[in-house]
């Protein structure tokens, strides 16, 4: 992990050194049960009650929301999570269940939230005892989100919500989601406003979950219907109204963009869960054969191999260049390409993956002779979920040349 | 070893970079960059070389051609990675001058040991120089030339050498009976013949080289060591004039698409054109990030530095050859014209996606070492 051992502030090093120490000692065995090759795919309670138990062990530990103040839960640390992140993927751990709690809805809650709140939601989402989901995407509100019709109806002090969301990934297991919905049908924009909202405690009193199987066969996101679910004016986030600016917040920090560092665990290896990177690409070439060679030495697929490495180093290496100022020539250009770069360069791996395994990329993950445990179709078939959510590469794209590049807005 | 987060690019670097940029700008600005080296459209005319010595002699005089000599043999010793930021400013305003091949030639005396001081010394007095290693297939790789010495005496041709009518000294591999061999020329010692190529690029001159009986010194009798130890610098800082070349070219074209209405909206509102021009931006972005993670290779990881660089350069070169072939087909009709600058740097990337190995060429070398020999 040469490129992780950098100039330390005096505190990132002594803390590298604890998580060190105590991920040697703490680092969970390897589950009974199968799990997903992401927290998006998990099915049963199963799964979910040991990443659960992984999770608060970290937070226990303080590995979790390290650079959030103590007073809402976190470590009060200065730039540390990435530190903490590192070490943990770097003792190839289990990954966190709660990721949208921490990916998104921890920042937004923080950014736009009162301190009641975060005082009261945010430690329960660290610890992943309580799971979060997202209510974006609506059935006529895909890539024009600000087209959401969910609507919140004011009755005195509360409000009453009626609306679908849809593609709404672990909503199943969701104590809280993060709402954008309309307050005022006469503005586009500004007729947006965010909530924090109970689902898991409504549920067949005003919420109704249903499971969507996705492309892969799995489950993990679902629809979500509100009817009259009635909720207090104290979840609100921020003004009525600014709903779009605080979707942005969470955004922003869902595409890896955001001010607050995610946190992050990952990399155990197992017969369960399997990387999408080239290291695990040229094991897969040496191990398939191509006219009675191994495949790794046929040059065309060597060259294209190659390719994928060099663009999977540069999106690592854009990551460390987006801390140096002196070598940016804007301070958003590499944090905005983060997601698209990130999702492409999944899809190519893994289709590449296919042609490297030739007619046995038939064989899928039930399949006793399926190279790589049937793992490289199920990567390339959810390398569209990345490629989709969160804002398709599509409008990735349009906001690259529209917020960096200053073109012409396309909408 | 470990490289520092921040790639080793400290504030000497950067004020460098900064030097160079408002210098590059403010001395030949496109226009005169286009009447300069673009005066004449005529085919035929293709072998002239033009250039301000003057200019050059400036940026001797503020130490530039001395900085990556190491301090033991007068210089300055800077970093590659701050190298790579000056290089990368001489790409964005595709500024005509051996300042690359003088860096190239001192990153090879360099690792000569001893035997390359005396060679250095006159770099660090201001000379300047390029590297006379191709030969006439266009190989440099693995001890090629067509140049042979005997007893310190060149005969043949140096291929495909870089800014050559631009420069005071030469450094010649030659076949020997031992091996490989570097030789430190003058320019215009006898028997040394300059033959122009008449090229597509019009911000540089090439030449091949002609040794008809010519003494040289000797500067390492293992060049074949040599050169491989500086081989990574040299594709490095090429790769850097790759990105601030294709920023130029990238900035220069969102402008136009900006600016050119079609269908009574800028060209740039339409995605088919705004999509690709944020490739070119992407492509550009991690081009530069593998640029300055393999210029830190070299200062801090050297154990690394061969894969970073090739993976640096056959970056590069897909970046040249991209953003070049979106610059003219963004501008429309006019950029097919003579009269539009962008095919000044379209020429400048076609020439320096080939030069020092192309993309495939670096994958092959990568993958040999990523991957290996596979039965």
């Amino acid at each position: 992990m040469s490129d992780n051992a950098r100039k330390d502030t005096p505190e990132q090093a002594e803390f590298r050194q604890y998580c060190r120490e105590w991920l040697a000692a703490n680092r969970p065995a390897e589950p009974s049960v199968r799990l997903p090759q992401t927290a998006l795919e998990i099915m049963t309670n199963e799964q979910l009650s040991y990443l659960q138990g992984w999770q608060k062990a970290a937070y226990d530990a303080g590995l979790v929301g390290c650079d959030y103040p103590v007073a809402v839960g976190g470590g009060g640390r200065t730039d540390c999570q990435r530190v903490a992140n590192e070490e943990m993927v770097a003792a190839r751990t289990p990954y966190f269940p709660n990721i949208i709690g921490l990916g998104m809805a921890a920042p937004t809650v923080f950014y736009h939230g009162q301190e009641t709140l975060k005082e009261r939601l945010l430690p329960r989402l660290f610890s992943g005892e309580d799971i979060w989901c997202q209510g974006f995407s609506e059935p006529g509100a895909g890539s024009d989100l600000a087209s959401v019709q969910t609507f919140a109806e004011q009755r005195g002090d509360k409000w009453v919500i009626n609306g679908h969301k849809v593609w709404t990934s672990l909503a199943h297991f969701a104590e809280w989601m993060i709402l954008l919905l309309r307050t005022d049908k006469s503005h586009k924009y500004d007729g947006l406003s965010y909530f924090v909202v109970p689902v898991r405690a409504a549920l067949g009193k005003g919420v109704t979950v249903r499971p969507l199987i996705k492309i892969t066969g799995e489950t993990g996101f679902n629809e979500v219907i509100f009817d009259d679910l009635e909720v207090d004016d104290s979840y609100r986030l921020d003004e009525l109204g600014k709903g779009w600016q605080v979707a942005m917040t969470t955004l922003l920090h869902e595409r890896g963009a955001g001010e607050l560092q995610t946190p992050r665990a990952g990399g155990m290896k197992s017969k369960s869960t399997h990387a999408n990177n080239t290291p695990n690409l040229i094991e897969l070439a040496r191990n398939c054969q191509r006219d009675g060679r191994s495949a790794a030495a046929d040059p065309l697929l060597r060259d294209r191999i190659m390719q994928q490495v060099i663009r999977e180093q540069g999106l690592n290496h854009n990551q460390r260049r987006s801390r140096v100022p002196a070598l940016l020539d804007h301070p958003m250009r590499l944090a905005l390409q983060n997601k698209l770069l990130a999702s492409e360069i999944a899809q190519d791996t893994a289709a590449l993956a296919l042609e490297i395994e030739g007619a046995a990329a038939s064989l899928y993950m039930g399949d006793a002779n399926a190279p790589a445990g049937g793992q490289w179709p199920l990567c390339y078939m959810n390398s569209y979920g990345m490629t989709i959510a969160a804002g398709t590469s599509e409008v990735q794209r349009n906001i690259l040349g529209e917020r960096v590049l200053g073109l012409p807005k396309s909408k | 070893m470990a490289q520092p987060d921040n790639f080793g690019f400290g504030e000497e670097a950067a004020l460098l970079k900064e030097s160079a940029r408002k210098f590059f700008a403010e001395r030949l600005p496109v226009e005169q960059l286009h009447a300069l080296v673009a005066a004449d459209p005529d085919p035929e005319k293709m072998s002239e070389c033009h250039w301000k010595p003057e200019l050059w002699q400036e940026m001797v005089d503020l130490g530039w051609s001395v900085l990556a000599v190491p301090e033991s043999a007068g210089g300055i010793g800077m970093p590659v990675v701050g190298m790579a930021g000056l290089a990368e400013e001489l790409g964005r305003a595709a500024f005509p001058c051996p300042l690359l091949g003088t860096l190239n030639v001192s990153y090879v005396l360099a690792a000569c040991g001893g035997t390359g001081e005396s060679a250095l010394a006159e770099i660090a007095e201001g000379r300047s120089a390029t590297l006379a290693i191709t030969n006439g297939a266009g190989s440099w790789n693995a001890g090629d030339t067509d140049v042979a010495s005997a007893d310190g005496v060149l005969n043949g041709t140096a291929w495909f050498v870089q800014d050559a009518r631009k420069v005071d000294r030469l450094l010649v591999s030659a076949r020997s009976p031992a091996g490989l061999s570097l030789f430190w020329v003058a320019a215009d010692a006898p028997g040394v013949t300059i033959q122009p190529d008449a090229i597509v690029d019009l911000t540089r001159d090439q030449a091949h080289v002609v040794f008809d009986q010519v003494e040289a010194e000797e500067v390492s009798s293992n060049g074949l060591a040599a050169l491989n130890a500086a081989f990574p610098a040299i594709w490095t800082t090429l790769a850097a004039d790759i990105v601030g070349a294709a920023e130029w070219q990238l900035q220069t074209t969102v402008e136009y698409v900006g600016a050119r209405k079609q269908f009574e909206r800028p060209l740039g509102f339409f995605q088919a054109v705004k999509h690709p021009l944020v490739d070119v931006m992407v492509q550009i972005d991690q081009t530069k990030s593998l640029v300055y993670n393999a210029a830190c290779a070299i200062d801090t990881e050297p154990e690394r530095a061969l894969q970073y660089a090739h993976m640096a350069k056959a970056s590069a070169s897909e970046t040249a050859a991209f953003a070049s072939g979106r610059s003219v087909q963004c501008h429309g009709g006019i950029g097919f014209t003579w009269e539009c600058f962008v095919h000044l740097y379209f020429k400048r990337q076609k020439h320096s996606q080939m030069l020092w190995g192309d993309a495939a060429w670096h994958r092959a070398r990568l993958a040999e070492i990523l991957i290996g020999e596979v039965a």
